[in-house]
């Protein structure tokens, strides 16, 4: 069957895998939450029966408006209901709905990761693209050195570090990322160096800089995009400590201060959101290397 | 072994040993607190003064770095074990089982590292005891960091399910528990191994980062993250450099674990 007919098929194919992964962690992200609800100590009490004016039958009214939790399957299918629509429950720490929250912060947190991702990638490909070009020693000792300074430091210290110095938070991000995508990346770069082809490129003449754009980036370029999903990850989880380290009031500081209070649905919901985020960047890589790849069969 | 990593392991030696005799090497108990010389300087006294309560720091880098250092193995030995046990006995037996093992280590590792700890960490009471807080946060590592290894391992065994001496012995009639143990998991302890010394410097991060975040482990008992949590107040490195001694320490064992670990592993 040639080549081109089954394209759509098979990038069809792996979308529905991606989301149904996707599909699998929300709905268990949405049981847990739903369970850690049911589970958090006041959860079947309601103020209202302290009031004296209420009359006995007023209370038992108010007990009947509530037996339909009492059931778990209609509990969760009810909660899972209220998710679908957007009703993420309330913060039991700060007192909002979790929908109004995320709408604030959620600004804040794409400010500080993706410019932060950006400077990183920056950063490492610069690193990376110099050992490549001038293939001396001594720009591969400081790539590796100055990466692997920054792989020690944990990142809430170089959050710290970033208040301190009174610089911006995504550069904490930045620095906080890059070392990964600098060893990765020069790995990568490293191996696709040793390919037959590059040596009779270079036999023939041409220069460092098309060995490395026509010959070397197409080859190593499409798993460099692979790991791209990964640093997102990665950022995001950095966030948390930037965040709350810094004073920023995104995500990471929310998820931080939710875990300090054990506001636990606020908590689980924020994991599950930042990990679909994950999951829609590693699926958006995927589709992108199978459509510079098409040819190869993708896992 | 090349002189870079005879220097490093040296060092991580040295580390370890200095922790341990910390009863002896510490002038003071890492609690005690000397409330008339609260953040004082360094001093014949206190070699790396004192904090903000008057407890000795050098006591505290001392007994800090032997909780970080003696846990963070135990964790990684508890995470190396339930990565044999889900990834390497998922690859062994194959088909179905591998695919579910892959898959939920895939949903597993979708979930950002730090967001899944200080969740499971804030599941369980904040307010506990200082021993069972080390207890919590390292055992809370062990549990959490397995997927990355159990990944590793389910495709080297398998790997191994199809080579030529693991049919040998099913032919010979060996099968089920004892050609896993006896067969399989051997052949698996060099990846066990790198998969061990992997995680240590992972986790002894982690902490660090728990540490510093209030979700690590309590007070009074120090830990490398309770150290470095006194950065925050730190307002110019020339004013008090010697607060930084726990930074250039971790630093130093990190850096001495990089240089440990191949270079794959470290990318890995």
């Amino acid at each position: 069957m040639p080549l081109r007919k089954t394209q759509p098929w098979k990038i069809a194919r792996l979308l529905a895998r991606k989301l149904g992964a996707i599909a699998a962690l929300v709905l268990l992200g949405g049981l847990l939450s739903a369970t850690l609800v049911r589970l958090a100590p006041g959860f079947d009490a309601d103020e209202r029966e302290l009031d004296p004016g209420l009359n006995a039958e007023s209370v038992r009214a108010l007990r009947q408006s509530r037996a339909g939790e009492h059931n778990i399957l209609s509990f969760y299918a009810g909660y899972l209901r209220g998710a679908i629509h957007g009703d993420l429950g309330t913060s039991h720490a700060l007192g909002q709905p979790v929908q109004s929250l995320l709408r604030e912060r959620w600004p804040v947190t794409v400010r500080v990761v993706g410019v932060g991702l950006l400077l990183a990638w920056l950063l490492a490909s610069t690193l990376a693209f110099t050992a490549c070009l001038w293939r001396r020693p001594a720009y591969e000792i400081l790539g590796t050195t100055v990466s692997g300074a920054f792989l020690c430091i944990p990142a809430a210290v170089l959050a710290l570090l970033s208040v301190i110095l009174n610089a911006p938070g995504y550069l904490a991000i930045a620095l906080i990322v890059f070392p990964k995508i600098y060893r990765y990346s020069r790995n990568l770069l490293a191996k696709a160096y040793t390919l037959p082809h590059i040596t009779a490129a270079r036999a023939r003449g041409l220069g460092e800089v098309r060995i490395l754009a026509l010959h070397v980036l197409p080859i190593a370029g499409p798993q460099m995009i692979a790991i791209s999903g990964i640093t997102v990850s990665i950022a995001l989880g950095a966030s948390i400590p930037v965040e709350a380290l810094c004073g920023l009031p995104g995500i990471g500081q929310l998820a931080w201060q939710a875990a300090l209070s054990r506001d636990l649905p606020l908590l689980v919901n924020l994991t599950v959101l930042v990990t679909l985020v994950t999951l829609l960047a590693n699926s958006g890589a995927d589709v992108m290397i199978y459509m510079l790849r098409p040819g190869e069969d993708f896992a | 072994m090349n002189a870079a990593r005879k220097l490093a392991c040296v060092v991580v030696v040295a580390v370890c040993a200095v922790s341990l005799a910390a009863n002896w090497l510490a002038p003071s108990g890492y609690a005690k607190q000397f409330r008339e010389a609260a953040s004082a300087p360094p001093s014949h006294q206190h070699l790396l003064g004192t904090d903000e309560v008057g407890r000795d720091r050098f006591a505290r880098v001392l007994y800090g770095t032997r909780i970080s250092l003696l846990l963070a193995p135990a964790a990684a030995l508890v995470s190396t074990v339930l990565a044999a046990l889900v990834g390497g006995l998922a690859g062994y037996l194959g088909g179905i089982w591998l695919r579910l093992a892959r898959g939920f280590t895939d949903l597993f590792l979708s979930l950002p590292w730090l967001f899944l700890l200080i969740t499971v960490r804030a599941l369980l009471p904040l307010n506990v005891s200082p021993v069972a807080s080390v207890l919590i946060t390292f055992l809370i590592l062990g549990l959490l960091g397995w997927a990355a290894s159990a990944r590793v391992l389910s495709t080297s065994a398998d790997a191994l399910r199809n080579s030529d001496f693991i049919l040998q012995a099913r032919a010979s009639g060996l099968h089920g528990p004892r050609l896993f143990l006896v067969h399989v998991l051997p052949n698996l302890k060099p990846v066990l191994y790198a998969q061990f010394w992997i995680s240590i410097p992972v986790f002894i991060l982690s902490e660090a980062n728990l540490g510093i975040l209030g979700l690590g482990v309590a007070e009074p008992l120090p830990s490398w993250g309770s150290l470095l949590r006194e950065l925050e107040g730190l307002i110019s490195f020339r004013e008090e450099p010697w607060r930084l001694v726990p930074l250039l320490l971790l630093i130093v064992v990190m850096t001495s674990f990089q240089m440990l670990l191949s270079n794959e592993e470290v990318t890995a």
